[in-house]
């Protein structure tokens, strides 16, 4: 093939292509549009909705509609997108999809967001000539999942949700059931999520172009605890909650706005404001020493991470085998809020554990289910984590307080346990846990810190960096370390390790392409697979230029809370609060069947 | 929805490997499997999902449901298939299959005998339009049926039967 740069014609506009995958690409780089309910850039095209349809008009002639989206480009076509055919076809289109919808768009979740009430609107379908569907034939909503809510009624079967839980995680708990008009997607024989092996990644809800996956919202939970006079409500914030809540107030994707969001909840009226990346400094004290254990005594390695709790559910499901590998560590979020919960009655007045609520906003969706872990509640049947929301419900949240979010101003949060180092920051990509216990590592091993903190070879969080080795000298200590984010990626990694091809030490995995950046609970970004690189950008920029430290062990905070009350990592009591087990729940999984 | 039933692994195992496979080759196996169970077991489709490389549970039973040869109830001993295609209509396949419904005993809205002998499904063509109306019971053709003619052979299945 020669690298001449070839042309085509969209809409008379002369237009350069080189490797675009298909002509929707090209029309988009082109600065141009067209709607799509089905087409994901990240997953498999699949040509269902046909709303990207255009007119082409080769060069012998020959007109052709076609959809955009499985079209390869081709030089010297003409393409029209907006011709009067295929804007019918596409009104048409959307008439029946509108047809047998579940049209209740004020009390859907998704209203605002969603891409078939946009198309309706933008196209004008003002009435509808089909018959429609009657509330007689209403299937029932599956509420079942801790963290997600199917909605059969508002399907339009674009499958993207099939193809992202195939692709991503290599399960396809849905997938499309019986023929024709009476086609659904389901998990298999119309179980409910919570009987199934979904690991609530949320990956599903995340492409769904409608209002058929949502989270399970408890926005109303939260504001009744913030409105109870009785309770003291405080907030945690993950990593990546930063980078992507702007989006929803016309910021960019990866534009850091933690101030603003710690200036935003006081305004809600909560009452004590800390971060998840506290939290995130602390697991790293405490993994980087249980992993520099474990490698003295070369017992169950690699080590694997336990942030993610769609990993730590994948392998409790389908791989218990393997739990031994699996960090104790608790995640961030469930470390930080044993500690507020423990050590705020000591440090605030008025603060008991038994009138402190805390609320973790998470870009998670899976965070809701950990949360609720048996391993999570006390004695006394207290949870430590009491709500988890999603970056996107606590932005639903911003907006109905009336609060101005794009103007406000930034504020700080509250100490102790707000206080946080780089490397806390950068959890939140993939490869970022790796690196900041790597920092951490380093230190613990040599004693003094790491020349250079930007390990380059843990970042990137695009389609081709879902898996990276990367080999480490400490000292003349060679570590080699394994980042890889979709479960896919990690079933081939455990594979590896079972099959005893596996050289390496430590297997990060986050079950979400990327990482948290591109968790199930963000703001919609799955039209666009630069988002994840932005929003990944703005972690590591404010690691390396906002923050006074870049390693775990130097915040002050930590240092004090070791100080105070820890003692040293992998402690008795840091063993208490900060560690957990984990549950064969091999048993009713799907795999169970097939022993 | 879908029948529960102890399942023999092994069986399924073999039939895997007897079709190769392959995932393109799952149309087969569930096949060779209803062959076996007169139906596809829960169980079945589950362990087929899991095990075969590119797989899931859920895409079987997509598979599954897809097509009308199979089945997720268990079907009778006697599979009655009677034709309703066009040749096999004109020519009087309706009262046909009215006097099945009326000879056997169909729980309401199900297809299969309450004893498990005989269950009925309506194709739409059997490809042999000359004999039409055509009715095939378990893979043997019965040419040129009737209401009265269509009561015999079941009666003599039935004598068979209670020997």
């Amino acid at each position: 093939m020669s690298e001449d740069k070839k042309t085509l014609k969209i809409e008379g506009k002369e237009v350069e292509f080189t490797d675009e995958p298909n002509l929707l690409e090209v029309i988009r780089k082109a600065g141009m549009n067209v709607p799509t309910f089905c087409y994901r850039p990240d997953i498999t095209q699949f040509g269902a909705c046909r709303m990207c349809v255009v007119e082409v008009k080769y060069p012998n002639g020959r007109v052709m509609v076609n959809s955009s989206c499985t079209m390869p480009p081709e030089a010297g076509i003409d393409v029209s997108i907006n011709s009067k055919r295929v804007r019918k076809i596409r009104k048409t289109v959307l008439e029946l999809l509108l047809a047998n919808h579940d049209r209740e768009c004020t009390t859907c979740e998704k209203s605002g967001k969603c891409e078939l009430q946009k198309y309706a609107e933008e196209y004008g379908v003002s009435t509808i000539k089909y018959p429609t569907l009657d509330k007689k034939e209403m299937l029932p909503v599956d509420c079942s999942s801790p963290s997600l809510v199917r909605d059969p009624n508002k399907c339009i079967l674009c499958g993207a949700c099939v193809r992202a839980c195939q692709e991503y995680q290599g399960h396809a708990v849905l997938g499309f059931a019986n023929r024709g008009s009476r086609t659904l997607v389901q998990p298999m024989c119309g179980k409910d999520l919570a009987d199934v092996d979904c690991v609530y990644c949320g990956q599903c809800k995340a492409v769904c172009p409608t209002g058929a996956i949502t989270v399970k919202n408890e926005v109303d939970k939260v504001w009744d605890e913030i409105n109870n006079p009785e309770k003291k409500v405080v907030i945690q914030a993950a990593p990546s909650v930063r980078v992507a809540l702007g989006e929803m107030f016309g910021l960019s994707a990866g534009e850091n706005v933690i101030g603003k969001m710690y200036a935003a909840a006081r305004r809600i009226g909560f009452d004590l404001i800390f971060d998840t990346n506290f939290g995130a400094d602390l697991t790293i004290m405490e993994e980087a020493t249980e992993f520099l254990g474990r490698l003295k005594e070369g017992k169950n390695l690699p080590l694997f991470t336990s942030c993610c709790p769609a990993w730590v559910r994948y392998l409790e499901t389908q791989h218990p085998e393997m739990l031994a590998h699996l960090s104790t560590c608790r995640s961030p979020m469930s470390m930080l809020s044993p500690v507020l919960k423990k050590l705020l009655p000591q440090n605030f007045e008025g603060y008991t554990r038994e009138n402190t609520v805390v609320v973790a906003i998470m870009p998670c969706t899976a965070k809701k289910a950990e949360c609720k872990r048996p391993q999570f509640k006390g004695d006394d049947g207290i949870y430590d984590t009491d709500y988890v929301l999603t970056t996107e419900e606590f932005g639903q949240m911003i907006k109905s307080a009336g609060i101005d979010f794009k103007n406000i101003e930034a504020e700080e949060c509250d100490s102790p346990y707000g206080q946080y180092t780089g490397a806390g920051t950068i959890f939140g990509a993939s490869g970022g846990v790796a690196e900041a216990a790597a920092r951490t590592a380093y230190y613990f091993v040599t004693g003094e810190n790491i020349a250079n903190n930007d390990i380059l070879e843990f970042r990137g969080v695009d389609k081709h960096s879902r898996s990276k080795l990367i080999e480490l000298d400490i000292k003349g200590t060679k570590v080699k370390i394994k980042v890889v984010s979709t479960l896919v990626e990690a079933e081939m990694a455990i594979q590896e390790i079972q099959d005893g091809r596996a050289d390496y030490q430590l297997l990060e995995v986050m079950a979400c392409p990327g990482g948290c950046v591109n968790g199930g609970g963000q703001p919609i970004s799955c039209d666009d697979i630069t988002i994840r690189e932005q929003r990944a950008d703005g972690l590591y920029k404010e690691d390396a230029k906002d923050l006074q430290f870049r390693r775990s062990h130097e915040n002050p905070d930590i240092v004090k809370l070791y100080d105070e009350y820890l003692e040293k990592p992998n402690s008795h009591k840091s063993h208490e609060l900060l560690h957990t087990t984990y549950d064969d729940k091999f048993k009713g999984s799907y795999k169970d069947v097939t022993k | 929805m879908v029948c529960k039933e102890t399942v023999d692994f092994k069986k399924i195992d073999e039939i895997i490997t007897e079709c190769g496979g392959k995932k393109s080759n799952l149309i087969a196996i569930l096949q060779k499997v209803q062959e076996v169970y007169r139906y596809l077991p829960e169980d079945a489709m589950i362990y087929i999902g899991s095990k075969m490389e590119g797989l899931s549970p859920a895409t079987v039973f997509g598979v599954a449901t897809f097509y009308a040869q199979f089945s997720l109830d268990p079907k009778g001993k006697y599979e009655i298939k009677c034709c309703d295609g066009t040749a096999c209509h004109v020519r009087g396949s309706m009262p046909v299959l009215n006097a099945i419904k009326a000879r056997l005993d169909f729980e309401e809205g199900k297809l299969t005998t309450k004893d498990g002998l005989f269950s009925l499904e309506t194709v739409s063509c059997l490809g042999a339009c000359g004999l039409a109306p055509v009715v095939v019971i378990n893979d043997k053709v019965y040419p040129q049926m009737t209401s009265d003619a269509i009561k015999v052979v079941i009666d003599t299945i039935l004598q068979e039967e209670n020997k």
